[in-house]
């Protein structure tokens, strides 16, 4: 053994050193936090399909009304519920512009001698659908992202100042959100919305009298974990303002908190206003909304089921994306859940 | 404990209180008269119709009036959609078919969604757990009234399997709605105990069942599943909103002659003392039935202490 560990050139073996500054070394590159969460999200596959399920939804509800012929509330009468017709595609038999008609399947835009294709069909007052849909996504949207938005606001406001100042101030301000979420939201937003005049604004007044109180609490309970670390209690030694510790060191652990809060107001936001449409209380003909359009639809599903079709599968489509980039958030910004 | 339910009421009667007082304010402000056709009235006609019912007197009197009447139990009369009924009596006796399809639904929602989400937690990452996974995902994404208008068209309309609406043929009448309350609890359990039992299942307890050789079955039922259930009756408050919520709207659907759909239609023709009523009916159900799962909560899992530690 020793004899041919002697015949081997020299130089095969080389001594090494154990060196501490290798071994403290960091391989991979150091990731912040948003890095490392999108890193997560990625791996997600129901996430990223959703966001950009949600970004071609997003566009179209802008190109929608634009790429159609037809303006979302012209009324054209002799063009009135029209069954959907698809140039290419109705060749497959589907969206051909065929409806029952007394009891038989025939062409209705033969009968009615209409030269022109509606995508998505027409409504009994001969508006097209296609339009009206994309134009009440909008509306939609618009509602949900604003009263989220306002919600996220006051709620980040209220329970940072609760939270943050503690004390007689925090026993105060959390008295009153006990006495506010004891009311159930539906009896405050169904109240509010019958004082008001229907219309955008009074939904969206109405679904953020109380809906912040959610996202208050949330956040005063983050505050109340972070407050007392020790990476404040340093930067405080230190002589930082408050507004300092609320703005650099608070906010960032906060935020991750506050983003997956708001992406599940947003779809309760469309369920409220698509629900106080369905049941009469929401915008006002002739704006439509998808909840107004389900309504609309639902009082002609036996005989024109695509009226209420194509804004019910948007309204469910919209509300599964949403659920599937919250849960897709909330895994990768959720320090709790790294693996 | 004792402490904790008496702090409890005390916040329960002010809240309503406070709901009362504001709803009966805002009915004050509502634009539009409850009486129906006052237009045409003359003014000695319209003050004869306003004293009937009390309008005519100063509002901290009617404000006084209603709120001792609420004490009593008495929620007023109506004024234009049952003519001088009594709004309690009202309630009460529409009260049979909405609780129907509201418990069946739950019960329902409830026992489908822990059975799946268990067998999810049991099988994770399997092709069951991925279907109960997208299961729980449409059933919180979907409207209840689109899964309502869509279980009426195809059960309803095609199929004719089940009554497409009314009330008149007893059981048969509530499945179809009862079906459709039910996605709500359904999604919202399936969800949960999924989430529970993995938890539950990597715990120290299951690993030692486990080395004592305990069989799979076991395991799954007497340790796990018993703790994984507790956690579920913190869902059950807002389960029970989301019953409520839907049934305003499935009743309406199935056209059922229930508390919900009365009050939509109170609210289309402004009868003010129904949609007071019917909103202090909807408070107190919902209050007390978040109360009584706080409670229960505390007195299931003896590791939650309500009284003594902070919040």
């Amino acid at each position: 053994m020793t004899q041919n560990l002697e015949k081997m050139p020299k130089g095969s073996f080389e001594r090494i050193t154990i060196d501490a500054e290798q071994s403290e070394r960091i391989s991979k590159p150091s990731m912040s936090f948003w890095q490392d969460a999108w890193l997560r999200l990625r791996k997600n596959k129901g996430a990223i399909v959703s966001i950009i399920l949600f970004t071609l939804i997003v566009i179209m509800s802008f190109l929608g009304p634009i790429i159609s012929p037809y303006e979302p509330n012209a009324q054209t009468i002799t063009h009135a519920n029209l069954p959907p017709k698809i140039p290419v595609i109705e060749n497959l038999g589907i969206l051909d512009g065929y409806g029952t008609l007394g009891g038989q399947k025939m062409d209705i835009y033969e009968l009615k001698n209409v030269e022109v294709n509606y995508w998505f069909g027409t409504d009994g007052l001969g508006r097209d659908m296609f339009s009206r849909l994309w134009k009440g996504t909008q509306v939609s949207l618009f509602i949900a992202f604003v009263a989220a938005a306002i919600d996220m606001l006051i709620g980040v406001i209220y329970g940072g100042i609760s939270g943050y100042f503690g004390g007689r101030v925090d026993d105060i301000m959390q008295r009153i959100v006990e006495i506010l979420t004891g009311i159930p939201n539906l009896v405050v937003v169904i109240l509010f919305i019958l004082i008001m005049d229907p219309g955008i604004v009074a939904i969206i007044i109405a679904l953020t009298i109380t809906g912040w109180t959610g996202m208050s609490r949330v956040v005063r309970g983050q505050v109340l974990k972070y407050k007392n670390q020790e990476f404040v209690l340093a930067s405080r030694t230190l002589g930082a303002s408050d507004s300092h510790i609320i703005w650099k060191h608070l906010m960032p652990n906060v935020l991750g908190i506050i983003i997956i809060n708001t992406m599940f107001t947003i779809p309760g936001a469309i369920f409220f206003e698509a629900f106080l449409s369905f049941i009469g209380l929401g915008l006002q003909a002739p704006d439509a909304s998808l909840g107004t359009l389900i309504n609309d639809g639902y009082k002609l599903l036996q005989f024109q089921p695509h009226i209420l079709a194509f804004p019910a599968i948007l309204l469910s489509l919209i509300m599964i994306c949403f659920n599937l980039i919250g849960d897709g958030l909330r895994d990768a910004l959720d320090p709790k859940m790294k693996d | 404990m004792a402490r904790y339910i008496g702090k409890r009421l005390i916040y329960m009667v002010l809240t309503l209180a406070l709901i009362a007082t504001f709803t009966f304010f805002l009915m004050k402000i509502l634009p539009g008269s409850p009486i129906s056709s006052a237009s045409k009235l003359s003014p000695e006609q319209r003050a004869v119709v306003e004293a009937r019912y009390g309008l005519n007197e100063p509002l901290p009197v009617q404000y006084f009036d209603y709120m001792f009447g609420l004490l009593k139990g008495d929620l007023g009369i109506s004024i234009n959609q049952f003519k001088g009924a009594n709004v309690t009596d009202l309630i009460l006796s529409r009260m049979g078919p909405s609780a129907q399809i509201g418990f069946q639904g739950m019960v329902l929602g409830t026992v489908i969604g822990v059975l799946l989400g268990m067998i999810a937690a049991l099988r994770q990452n399997s092709w069951v757990d991925y279907s109960s996974t997208l299961v729980a995902i449409i059933g919180i994404s979907i409207p209840s009234f689109v899964f309502a208008s869509l279980l009426q068209y195809w059960f309803g309309l095609k199929l004719e399997w089940f009554p497409v609406a009314l009330w008149k043929e007893g059981f048969m009448s509530s499945v179809l709605p009862s079906i459709a309350l039910a996605m709500l609890p359904l999604a919202t359990s399936a969800r949960f105990i999924r989430t529970e039992m993995i938890e539950v299942l990597s715990s120290d307890y299951i690993t030692l069942a486990k080395a004592k050789g305990a069989s799979g079955f076991e395991i799954a039922f007497k340790h796990a599943f018993r703790n994984a259930l507790i956690p579920l009756v913190t869902v059950l408050g807002p389960m029970a909103v989301g019953i409520l919520t839907g049934s305003l709207v499935v009743e309406q659907i199935f056209a059922i002659p229930g508390i919900g759909e009365q009050f939509v239609k109170s609210i289309m023709v402004n009868d003010f003392s129904i949609i007071m009523g019917t909103t202090i009916f909807f408070s107190v159900f919902l209050i007390v039935v978040i109360l009584i799962v706080d409670i229960l909560y505390g007195i299931i899992d003896p590791r939650i202490r309500l009284s003594g530690g902070k919040n």
